[in-house]
């Protein structure tokens, strides 16, 4: 017998299983959509796979222009898919995530959080410098209105709550905090200058304020009024600078063959940081809008709620809350 | 994983490769455009309704000095839907959004199968970049000028796009038909030997030999009439079932 006969043989034989490669379409497409929960398709869905790529391959050489590998091709590849689709169990993921992966990825952080933190307080005082020294440069960081109302001898915020309701005030905060913190994040994709430059200029804007109020006499106002959330708030906000930082540094310096994928190793990594970010800028908004701009509350409560916030914080990233101790940290390499 | 010209070819355990075909800035764009326009009517349906029922009247007038209640009901939640609608629909759809669906697209890992959670936040965050400077002008031009026509969010989640609705539309052209009668192997194969050896035969032995294959792989006897032109026809037609069921495309 001939190679071609025996090829023409084989192509027979192939399609004869045309029947079995439509089932195995239909059943990869119904666990695919989550319309099928048997057990049994599941397991036979292994089959099919083994099965559509048996075929593909012969197809592949036998008929290479024909219908039947375009839907093999096909076919395979939604079974692929299908057999590959990450398992969704929210609750252990949620689980898994603060427990475990915030924790890790918060140690794999600790020197881009130093080294941020160190810029960040190196502006502030940079900030407070400039203005202490040339007082009109408070234009550059502060609005017209906000200049003058400091000068009259009042605090910005007073009154707050009169013009805007704490809800409100709450949405519109923690609005803005979150995407300045993505902001300061998604910036690291510049080779880690977005980042620096974002929070280099939020510590001096900070510096320079709180100079421009002590001029003024109104510093102890301005700390009575961001210690509740400022702890956290300023806290969140090196913590995602550190984000961003890492992932220039993996531009920079890739830690694989190549620059992307150390990009997308960095990316991923520290996006769980980021999760936690947004839950405790969430919380800052509210304390923001509620408890900050009340003048009923005094200020040794002002400091209690931002310490235990902030202690929560440290808690939260350590993965205290859901069970996590130093035992069960995994043994590094 | 590999690359041939735009599709991705991912390396399975069968070790039979699996081939997707990578989206285009094309694709994409429309995409991007259908979810647009569908997030538009959203958000506008909403805020309509919401308005008509604060106002307690036909009117859509925003008020001069909104309160807590405006802000709440009627903006924070248009605004939820506007920012939130990629970031939630590509979780809850697996990397799909109805423009996608309707572009015949989808969001895959570098593997071939569905980003998880994590790779669709990191993606959906990077469009902050990716918008810059007006209308997603940085995630356009990588798409551009990148391999896999993929923006920063994508680099950054390891995710791409492929084309699904092709091979949907695939599954359902299939032209083979088995049938109900299994298909002789061996007696396709005593039909191409006939036909080799066709010359080399007397005619009364090609007519005897071409009746006892044909109805062997047929399951019935050709008719009494046909002639030995007829016979070795129909034996050139058993011969090639792949040419006769699996058309070229």
């Amino acid at each position: 017998m001939t190679e071609d006969v025996r090829d023409q043989a084989l192509r027979g034989a192939l399609l004869q299983r045309s029947d079995l490669w439509k089932a195995a379409a239909e059943r990869a497409r119904r666990l695919m959509s989550g319309r099928a929960h048997d057990v049994t398709d599941a397991m036979r869905m292994i089959d099919d796979y083994r099965l559509l790529a048996h075929d593909l391959a012969r197809a592949r050489r036998l008929m290479p222009n024909s219908r039947a590998r375009e839907f093999l091709e096909a076919a395979y590849a939604q079974a692929h898919t299908t057999l590959h689709k990450p398992v969704a169990h929210i609750g252990y993921a949620l689980w898994s995530l603060f427990r475990d992966q915030i924790p890790e990825a918060i140690r794999w952080l600790r020197p881009h959080i130093v080294w941020v933190a160190l810029l960040f307080i190196i502006s502030i005082l940079a900030g407070g410098w400039m203005v202490h020294t040339y007082p009109d440069l408070i234009g550059l960081f502060a609005s017209p209105d906000l200049i003058a109302t400091v000068e009259r001898g009042e605090l910005w915020t007073e009154g707050m709550l009169n013009v805007v309701p704490s809800s409100v005030l709450s949405v519109q905060i923690l609005t803005n905090n979150i995407v300045v913190s993505l902001f300061a994040y998604c910036a690291g994709f510049l080779f880690g200058l977005g980042t620096f430059y974002i929070v280099g200029l939020n510590g001096m804007m900070l510096g320079a304020i709180f100079m421009f109020c002590r001029q003024h006499g109104l510093d102890h106002k301005l700390l009575e009024f961001i210690v509740a959330h400022g702890c956290v708030e300023l806290s969140v906000m090196v913590l995602s600078g550190a984000a961003g930082a890492a992932v220039g540094e993996a531009l920079i310096r890739p830690t694989t063959m190549r620059r992307s994928q150390s990009f997308q190793i960095a990316a991923l990594r520290t996006s769980k940081v980021l999760v936690a970010c947004v839950l405790l800028l969430i919380g800052c908004g509210f304390i923001e809008g509620y408890i900050s701009p009340d003048p009923d509350f005094p200020f040794w409560a002002r400091v209690v709620v931002g310490v235990s916030y902030w202690l929560f914080m440290v808690s939260l990233l350590r993965g205290y809350p859901l069970g996590r101790s130093r035992s069960n940290r995994p043994i590094e390499a | 994983m590999a690359h041939a010209a735009d599709s991705l070819v991912v390396d399975s355990v069968t070790g039979v490769d699996v081939s997707l075909e990578v989206a285009g800035t094309g694709a994409r764009s429309l995409a991007f455009l259908i979810d647009l326009l569908i997030r538009t009517i959203l958000v506008t349906a909403w805020y309509v309704v919401a308005t008509l029922i604060y106002n307690g009247r036909l009117s859509l007038q925003t008020p001069d000095d909104p309160d807590g209640t405006w802000y709440l009901y009627v903006a924070t939640p248009a605004t939820l839907i506007y920012l939130l609608y990629h970031t939630v629909l590509e979780i809850g759809m697996r990397g799909r959004t109805p423009g996608k669906r309707m572009a015949g697209i989808r969001i895959v890992t570098r593997n071939g199968s569905p980003p998880g959670v994590a790779a669709q936040l990191v993606r959906n965050v990077f469009r902050l970049i990716d918008s810059f400077p007006v209308g997603y002008g940085v995630g356009l031009f990588t798409c551009l000028v990148t391999r896999d026509h993929v923006r920063v969010g994508d680099l950054a989640a390891g995710t791409l796009m492929i084309y699904e609705n092709r091979n949907t539309l695939a599954a359902r052209s299939l032209p083979v038909s088995a049938g109900d009668r299994p298909i002789d192997i061996a007696a396709l194969e005593l039909a191409g030997e006939l036909l080799e050896r066709w010359n080399t035969l007397e005619s009364s032995a090609r007519v005897r030999l071409a009746r006892s294959v044909i109805e062997r792989a047929t399951g019935s006897a050709p008719d009494a009439s046909a002639d030995e032109t007829a016979l070795r026809a129909q034996l050139e037609r058993l011969a090639r079932p792949a040419r006769m069921e699996g058309a070229p495309s």
